[in-house]
């Protein structure tokens, strides 16, 4: 069953000036439930205008957007609740911060939700629990932690919420490798805890191919594709075209292709290339 | 949106008002309030008048944006005009109704203010629609800057000024990308009680000053390595530079002043 | 070639309040870099290796040991804007280090600090933007530019100066790929052509892989010095420290673990592509 599902939607800029624009052109899909979806697409793709739409941050300039199958904009009153079913964490989310304690800054979504006390708290160590942040944490002041950690705590602020769907832009942009490798490993963890449907948005192909059950691609403004990881990945050549990059080892393969040595096999983990190398070079008789 | 609005409404262009020398624009100004203000006759106003339609003209902004920027401060010009029609007592009266009274003169120097208020604001923006803010900024600091003798840190007023205005469409982005932020988090921005609306401008504040905090500092650093050691043996890239057209203006402005101080006059 | 940088046994700590012990950022460090060399300083956060650069033109001095530049002194304060044009800085976020509203007066904008007369200016201001491709936009505002375009005109901003050596402090980290390409093209292009000796910080791997050396620095030490390909050969040793290998290199290396005779340095696809293939004729 879809919980998220676009139909038609169309978002325009400025509309009727002369810096008009169409951001989001006719873009229909249906996400299912618990699924892990890999956003891409250049800057000026498209893509951060429609993850706006989903929670309701923006409204469709034409078309709709369904969450269990109920329009977001059927009432407008409403808004506001499909903003706690659907989380959005910004780029950058450690700017957001304000409160004088992590605890507090992260309680600030549960709180706007209208939970009690007993129940913020509980979200609270979960979360902080999923992020890898310490107890002894919450206490402190947020503006005292590192890069890393205030982004965790930011993006705590927005998981404690329990969002139906959680979606991330870049939740990694700006961060060192292990940084980076840190808080991909805490949302997938998160991900196993409560199964709810999550979307990265990636510039970085190796970040999203690891763990994306799907994939969406967004180019110029309209959905390019959107498919399983490995069929993606078969259209690696065409996304390289749009101005993506594919993972290195993807590149090796489309080489190795090139001279004539298919595997028959879309690769785009090292992990996986390694188990296939191995097995065929057995096969082929030992070392 | 924030984006709407444009910080000082200049409209690029490439008029002779656009082309003229800023430190000429900014003079001409003065002397064109100063016309305003000197005369006080209705023909006075009417030549100045003729020197604003006349530059209008020469600028080729639609007079409709000029109206618009009378629009906000219309409402005041109305109430002084009102003022003035009733609390003004000399002259002869011809309208009386239960206690108002109004009387000719009354009449006359409430059209009178109401026209000057707004050939003022005509004219001042006149100059900010075709000079650019950096620019403006340029010459002003150029105009002032015998008073550096004075020890007034003009030059540094100066570069706060642009700086500021630098950073006036970044600041704007960052406070639409928080407000966002937040509201994603369900805070109420546009309606709730004034008290959970007062609590939620803290979360876009205190994230915003402090942003704001980091960037003076890493703009402070990458100033400095770039030799910034304040205005002393500065050179610049914008040249301000007079031609004969911009002495044609001043003249043209000056030979408006004389008339109209001479109507004044004359009247008398 | 000439030493054009030399570090010697540079330590620093940041200054601590009473009751705390100051932490030592860097530790005893001693670097030789040439005229020319395009070098890459790569670590994690926190590895110390922005401490480094800010040594390099005097926004940080030493607590101990000195850092020359072209032969003067970052302690010497008679000489710092001698020092400041021959070492110039880019910096991480494009929006923090431009100064002016018009895109042509933020290149200028040293120039006009130095008292460059006018003529040259002009001149010097127009080459920069030509060199990284943005003199069309030199009367554009910075506000209506991407990420890329920003930081290439910041990089613009110090070629004016006519710099000996560039420092760049993670100029694409808040980059987007074409960003980050458009941004890398213009520095090896700088160091090719005018032969400016270029100090890149960063943590990408695949752009330290395009230098002619790699320093890697960890808890305030480097512990690697070398071209690339011998760098990345110590797949583990990089690994441990929380920073990537490119994924050709590691994947010939997992294969060279299961004793595979796959060679050592592969950095590019082609490079891998080409062994693996050599593996599955030889069998």
């Amino acid at each position: 069953m879809a919980i998220l599902e676009t139909q038609e939607l169309t978002y325009i800029y400025s509309e009727g000036s002369p810096f008009q624009k169409t951001a989001v052109d006719n873009v229909n899909l249906k996400i299912d439930e618990g699924e892990m979806v890999g956003v891409m697409g250049h800057t000026g793709s498209g893509k951060s205008t429609l993850i706006q739409h989903f929670n309701g941050l923006l409204k469709p300039t034409s078309g709709r957007v369904l969450l269990d199958g109920e329009d977001i904009w059927a009432d407008k009153k409403k808004i506001r609740d499909v903003r706690f079913k659907v989380g959005l964490v910004f780029q950058y989310p450690e700017y957001q911060i304000f409160e004088e304690t992590v605890y507090k800054d992260i309680a600030f979504g549960p709180k706007n939700m209208g939970l009690d006390e007993a129940e913020i708290k509980r979200r609270i160590l979960e979360t902080a629990h999923d992020l890898g942040l310490k107890e002894e944490l919450l206490e402190r002041s947020p503006f005292e932690l590192s890069g890393g950690q205030k982004r965790r705590v930011a993006i705590a602020g927005v998981m404690a919420m329990n969002p139906r769907v959680l979606i991330l832009d870049e939740p990694t942009a700006g961060l060192d490798p292990a940084g980076r490798d840190k808080i991909l490993g805490h949302i997938k963890k998160y991900h196993e805890r409560t199964k709810n449907t999550i979307l990265i948005v990636s510039h970085s192909m190796e970040d999203i191919a690891g763990f994306a059950d799907r994939i969406l691609v967004m180019n110029k403004s309209k959905l390019f594709c959107y498919d399983e990881t490995e069929k993606v990945f078969a259209r690696a050549e065409e996304i390289s075209k749009i101005g993506l990059d594919v993972p290195q080892v993807t590149k090796v393969f489309m080489k190795l292709k090139e001279q004539g040595l298919d595997f028959g096999k879309d690769v785009y983990t090292v992990e996986y290339a390694k188990k296939l190398l191995l097995k065929k070079l057995s096969e082929r008789g030992g070392v | 949106m924030l984006k709407d609005i444009t910080i000082g409404q200049y409209f690029p262009g490439d008029s002779i008002i656009h082309r003229l020398d800023p430190r000429f624009k900014i003079v001409i100004t003065l002397i064109y309030i100063l016309m305003l203000f000197a005369g006080d006759s209705i023909i006075c106003l009417g030549v100045g008048a003729v020197f604003t339609l006349f530059a209008i003209i020469l600028s080729k902004i639609p007079l409709k944006m000029f109206l618009k920027s009378i629009k906000p401060l219309l409402p005041f010009l109305v109430l002084t005009a009102v003022f003035n029609l009733v609390f003004v007592k000399s002259g002869e009266v011809i309208f009386e109704w239960k206690f108002i009274e109004i009387t000719d003169e009354a009449v006359s120097i409430s059209i009178f203010m109401f026209v000057r208020i707004i050939l003022l604001i005509m004219g001042s923006s006149l100059l900010t629609y075709t000079t650019s803010p950096i620019t403006l900024t340029d010459a002003i600091e150029r105009l002032l800057s015998p008073l550096k003798k004075l020890k007034l840190p003009v030059h540094e007023l100066a570069m706060m000024m642009s700086i500021a205005l630098r950073f006036i469409p970044t600041l704007i982005e960052e406070t639409e990308k928080i407000m966002s932020a937040q509201k994603a988090r369900g805070a109420e921005i546009d309606s709730g009680s004034f008290m959970t609306r007062a609590r939620n401008m803290v979360a876009i504040l205190v994230p915003l000053f402090i942003s704001s905090f980091r960037r003076a500092d890493e703009l402070a650093t990458a100033m400095e390595c770039r030799c910034y050691r304040g205005g002393e043996g500065r050179t610049r890239l914008r040249q301000l530079r007079s031609a004969p057209r911009d002495y044609i203006a001043l003249a043209v402005s000056l030979v408006f002043y004389g008339v109209n101080i001479a109507v004044g006059i004359i009247v008398k | 070639m000439e030493n054009i940088i030399e570090i010697k046994n540079l330590c620093f700590s940041y200054p601590a309040d009473e009751d705390e012990t100051p932490v030592q950022v860097l530790n005893n460090i001693s670097l030789e870099i040439k005229e020319g060399e395009f070098m890459a300083v790569l670590g994690h956060n926190g590895s110390g290796k922005s401490t480094l650069a800010k040594h390099i033109n005097g926004i940080l001095l030493p607590t101990s040991g000195t850092v020359t530049v072209d032969g003067i002194s970052t302690a010497d304060e008679e000489k710092i804007f001698d020092l400041r044009c021959r070492a110039g800085m880019v910096f991480q976020n494009p929006d923090n280090q431009i100064v002016s509203s018009v895109v042509e007066e933020d290149v200028a904008f040293a120039l006009e600090n130095l008292g460059v007369p006018y003529e040259e200016m002009r001149k010097r201001v127009d080459d920069a933007l030509k060199d990284v491709n943005m003199y069309e936009y030199r009367n554009h505002s910075p506000a209506q530019l991407s990420g890329g375009q920003k930081q290439r005109i910041a990089i613009a901003g110090i070629i004016a100066m006519k710099p000996k050596c560039i420092i760049l402090d993670e100029p694409t980290a808040m980059l987007d790929p074409q960003g980050r390409k458009e941004v890398m093209s213009v520095i090896k292009r700088m160091n090719r052509e005018y032969g400016i000796t270029i100090v890149l910080i960063t943590h990408y791997m695949d752009e330290a892989a395009q230098c002619n050396r790699v320093v890697v620095m960890d808890k305030g030490n480097i512990i690697l010095d070398d071209t690339p390909k011998a760098v990345f050969s110590h797949v583990e040793q990089v690994k441990a420290i929380g920073l990537d290998v490119p994924q050709a290199t590691e994947l010939a290396w997992e294969l060279r673990k299961a004793g595979y005779d796959i060679p050592q340095g592969i950095i590019t696809e082609d490079e891998c592509a080409e062994a693996i293939k050599r593996l599955f004729e030889r069998e």
